[in-house]
C-alpha cells in the first residue's frame, strides 16, 4: 500500500524532471502552480469537509504582494515569496476567524462574500495598479545565485516550490493532526465530544490552506511576470473547486491530475471564447451528477472494488 | 440651501432612495433564496444567473415581439419559473440524499452555464431597457422618479404576499409542515415531491421577476447576476434564513445602509455589507433573525 504510493509519487515526479523536453514549459509551470493551488484547497473541502468559495482572494492577494515586493520595492525573489505566502496565511487566520463560526453551505457562502470584499480592495487601492494590474515583474535570481529569467530553469524552481508544497500537505494529511481534521469532517459532534477543540484544528488546517494558495499565487507570478484582477475574481475560486471536483476531492493526486485536465482543456479550447465557460459549467454539472469522485476517485474505487475477487477469500 | 450632516438634502435622499431599490432587489432575492432552502436544503447558486435571465427576457419580449413591459412582468416570471421546475425535476432532485454542498456546486455550473450563454448571445457589455413609466415628482427634498417608487411598493407587496401566503393559508400550512417533516406530511397523502418542485419553480420566479423590475434600473449585462448573487449571500448570512419577514427586512436596511455609505464614505459603499457581515458573524454567528444551530 505504502510502497505503492510511493512508486507512484517518484514515477510522477520522474515524468516531470523530463517533460520540459517534450511540452511547452510555461504550460508545465501553469499547471504546477495551479496544481499547488488545488492540492491547498482540496486540504480543506477533502479533509475537514469545509467548501470554501473563496480561494482566490489569497492566490490573487499574495500574487500582488509578491509582484509589488519585487518589482516596486525591488525585493529578491525568495523573499517576494516568502512574504506572499505569510501575507496570505495571516489573511488566512483572519478569514478563518470569521468563516468558521459557521458550517456547510454558510461556511461557502461567507467565504465568497469575504473574498468579493478582497476583489473590490484590490480594485479600488493603489498599490494593485487596478484593471492594469502589476505588469512586466521582474525575475530575479533565486537567492542571487540561480538565474530563473532562462523558462527551463524557471521550470525546475517551481517544480521545486510545487515538490515542497506537495510533501507537506501529504505529511500533514498522514500525521495525527490530518487524522483528526478526517474525523471533523466524518462526524463533527464525536470529534467535539471526543474532546477535540475542534475551531483550533480548523483554523490551523485554513491558515495552511491559505498559505499555500498563496505560495501558488506567487508563484504564477515569477512565470507570467504577471498579477492582476483575473486572479482575485470569483470565478478563481470557481476553478479551482472544478478543477478539484473533476480531479477527486479528498484524494492526494486529485487536484494534480484535476488542474492538468482543465488547464489543458482551458488551452485547447481558447478560441472558443465564451463557449469556454458554458462548457466549464457543464463539466461542473456532469461531474456533480453522475462522477462525483472525480477521476482519481473512480480509478481508485475501481482498484478496491477488484481487489477482494482477486485476494485470498477472508 | 441647508445641508444634513454636511451633505446637500438631494445627494443624501436620492442615494437612500437608490439603496431602498437596492434594498428592494435584495429582499426580493433573499426571499426565493429563503423559500428554496427551506424546502429543498440547496442554496441556489443559479439564483443571480435566473435574475439576469428575467432582465434579458424582459429586453427579447420587447424587442422580438413587442411585448411591453407589463406583459413581460407576467410572462417571464412564469417562462423562467418554467425553466427552473425542469432544472429541478431533470437535475436537483438527483443530488437530495447527498450532501448539501453538491446542490451549492451543480447550481454554480448552471450558473456559470447561464452568464456564457448570455454573454455570447448578448455580448458582454449587455443592453439596455427603456423606463415604461418616465417622469416623476419632486418632493421639494428630493425628485421622485414614478419607476422607482412602482418598484419599491411593488417588491414591498411581493414580499408580503409571499409571506402572507406561507403564513396564513393552507397552502402554507402544508409548506411549513413539509420543511418539518417531509415524511409524515407525504403520509398524510400530500404530493411533497410536487410540493418541492413546485416551490423551486415560485423562487426561480420571483428571482425573474425581481429581474425584470431591474431591467428599466440599470445596464442588463451577463454579469450582473454573479455580481448580486454573491452580495445577496452576505445579506442571507446576515439575516439568518428562518424567517422571511428577517430576510425582507434586512436586504431593504441592508440596501439603505449602502446607499448612505455612497453619501458620506463612497469608496467602502461596494464592501459595507461584506464588513456588516464579518461583525455579524463575530458577534452573532447564527445571523440577525437566525437560530443558533
Amino acid at each position: 500500500m505504502k510502497s505503492r504510493e510511493v512508486l507512484i509519487g517518484l514515477l510522477i515526479l520522474a515524468g516531470l524532471l523530463v517533460a520540459p523536453t517534450a511540452i511547452y514549459p510555461v504550460f508545465l509551470m501553469k499547471v504546477l502552480c495551479f496544481a499547488l493551488f488545488a492540492c491547498a484547497f482540496n486540504l480543506l473541502i477533502g479533509y475537514v469537509g469545509l467548501l470554501s468559495f473563496g480561494h482566490a482572494m489569497f492566490f490573487g492577494f499574495a500574487a500582488y504582494i509578491a509582484g509589488h515586493a519585487i518589482k516596486v520595492l525591488g525585493w529578491p525573489t525568495e523573499l517576494g515569496l516568502a512574504a506572499a505566502t505569510a501575507t496570505a496565511a495571516l489573511m488566512g487566520l483572519a478569514v478563518g476567524l470569521i468563516a468558521i463560526r459557521r458550517q456547510g453551505i454558510y461556511f461557502a457562502m461567507v467565504t465568497l462574500a469575504l473574498s468579493q470584499m478582497v476583489f473590490f480592495f484590490c480594485l479600488q487601492s493603489k498599490f494593485t495598479g487596478g484593471e492594469d494590474g502589476i505588469q512586466a515583474i521582474p525575475r530575479r535570481p533565486v537567492f542571487g545565485v540561480i538565474d530563473i529569467q532562462n523558462d527551463i530553469t524557471l521550470y525546475y524552481f517551481v517544480l521545486a516550490i510545487f515538490v515542497a508544497g506537495f510533501l507537506l500537505i501529504y505529511r500533514t494529511i498522514h500525521s495525527p493532526f490530518g487524522q483528526v481534521l478526517k474525523a471533523i469532517r466524518e462526524n463533527e459532534p464525536r470529534a467535539i465530544s471526543l474532546g477535540y477543540r475542534i475551531d483550533h484544528y480548523k483554523l490551523l488546517a485554513f491558515v495552511l490552506s491559505a498559505g499555500l494558495a498563496g505560495l501558488a499565487g506567487a508563484t504564477k507570478v515569477l512565470v507570467f511576470q504577471l498579477a492582476s484582477l483575473t486572479d482575485v475574481q470569483w470565478q478563481m475560486s470557481g476553478e479551482v473547486v472544478l478543477m478539484t471536483l473533476v480531479g477527486g476531492m479528498g484524494t492526494v493526486l486529485g487536484p494534480v491530475v484535476g488542474a492538468a485536465v482543465i488547464i489543458s482543456m482551458q488551452n485547447y479550447l481558447k478560441g472558443l471564447g465564451e463557449w469556454v465557460l458554458v462548457i466549464q459549467g457543464l463539466i461542473f454539472v456532469i461531474t456533480v451528477l453522475v462522477f462525483r469522485r472525480g477521476v482519481v476517485g473512480e480509478i481508485w474505487a475501481a482498484m478496491t472494488r477488484r481487489k477482494p475477487e482477486s485476494g485470498p477469500p477472508a | 440651501m441647508f445641508e444634513l450632516l454636511g451633505v446637500p438634502p438631494q445627494a443624501l435622499f436620492g442615494q437612500l432612495f437608490l439603496g431602498l431599490i437596492n434594498g428592494a432587489f435584495y429582499a426580493l432575492l433573499s426571499l426565493g433564496l429563503a423559500v428554496i432552502f427551506g424546502m429543498l436544503n440547496v442554496i441556489n447558486f443559479a439564483h443571480g444567473a435566473q435574475y439576469m435571465m428575467g432582465a434579458f427576457g424582459a429586453w427579447v419580449l420587447l424587442k422580438y415581439l413587442g411585448i411591453p413591459y407589463w406583459g413581460a412582468l407576467v410572462i417571464v416570471p412564469v417562462v423562467v419559473g418554467a425553466l427552473g421546475v425542469v432544472l429541478e425535476r431533470l437535475l436537483l432532485s438527483r443530488l437530495y440524499h447527498l450532501d448539501h454542498l453538491y446542490g451549492l456546486l451543480l447550481t454554480f455550473g448552471l450558473a456559470i452555464i447561464f452568464e456564457g450563454i448570455a454573454r455570447y448571445a448578448f455580448g458582454a457589455s449587455g443592453v439596455s431597457y427603456e423606463n415604461p413609466i418616465p417622469g416623476g415628482v419632486n418632493l421639494g427634498f428630493m425628485f421622485l422618479p414614478w419607476y422607482r417608487a412602482w418598484v419599491i411598493v411593488f417588491s414591498l407587496a411581493v414580499c408580503l404576499g409571499t409571506w402572507l401566503m406561507i403564513e396564513k393559508t393552507k397552502l402554507g400550512s402544508y409548506l411549513r409542515a413539509a420543511v418539518e417533516r417531509p415524511d409524515l406530511v407525504q403520509a398524510m397523502g400530500i404530493n411533497v415531491p410536487l410540493m418541492i418542485t413546485l416551490t423551486y419553480g415560485f423562487g426561480v420566479a420571483l428571482a425573474a421577476l425581481a429581474g425584470v423590475l431591474a431591467a428599466p434600473v440599470y445596464s442588463v449585462t451577463p454579469k450582473i447576476g454573479a455580481e448580486i448573487i454573491i452580495v445577496v449571500f452576505a445579506v442571507v448570512v446576515i439575516g439568518g434564513m428562518g424567517s422571511i419577514l428577517g430576510s425582507v427586512v434586512t436586504g431593504f436596511g441592508l440596501g439603505m445602509v449602502e446607499g448612505l455609505t455612497k453619501v458620506f464614505y463612497p469608496e467602502a459603499s461596494n464592501i459595507v455589507i461584506f464588513v456588516i457581515m464579518a461583525i455579524v458573524l463575530i458577534t452573532r454567528p447564527a445571523g440577525l433573525f437566525g437560530t443558533a444551530k
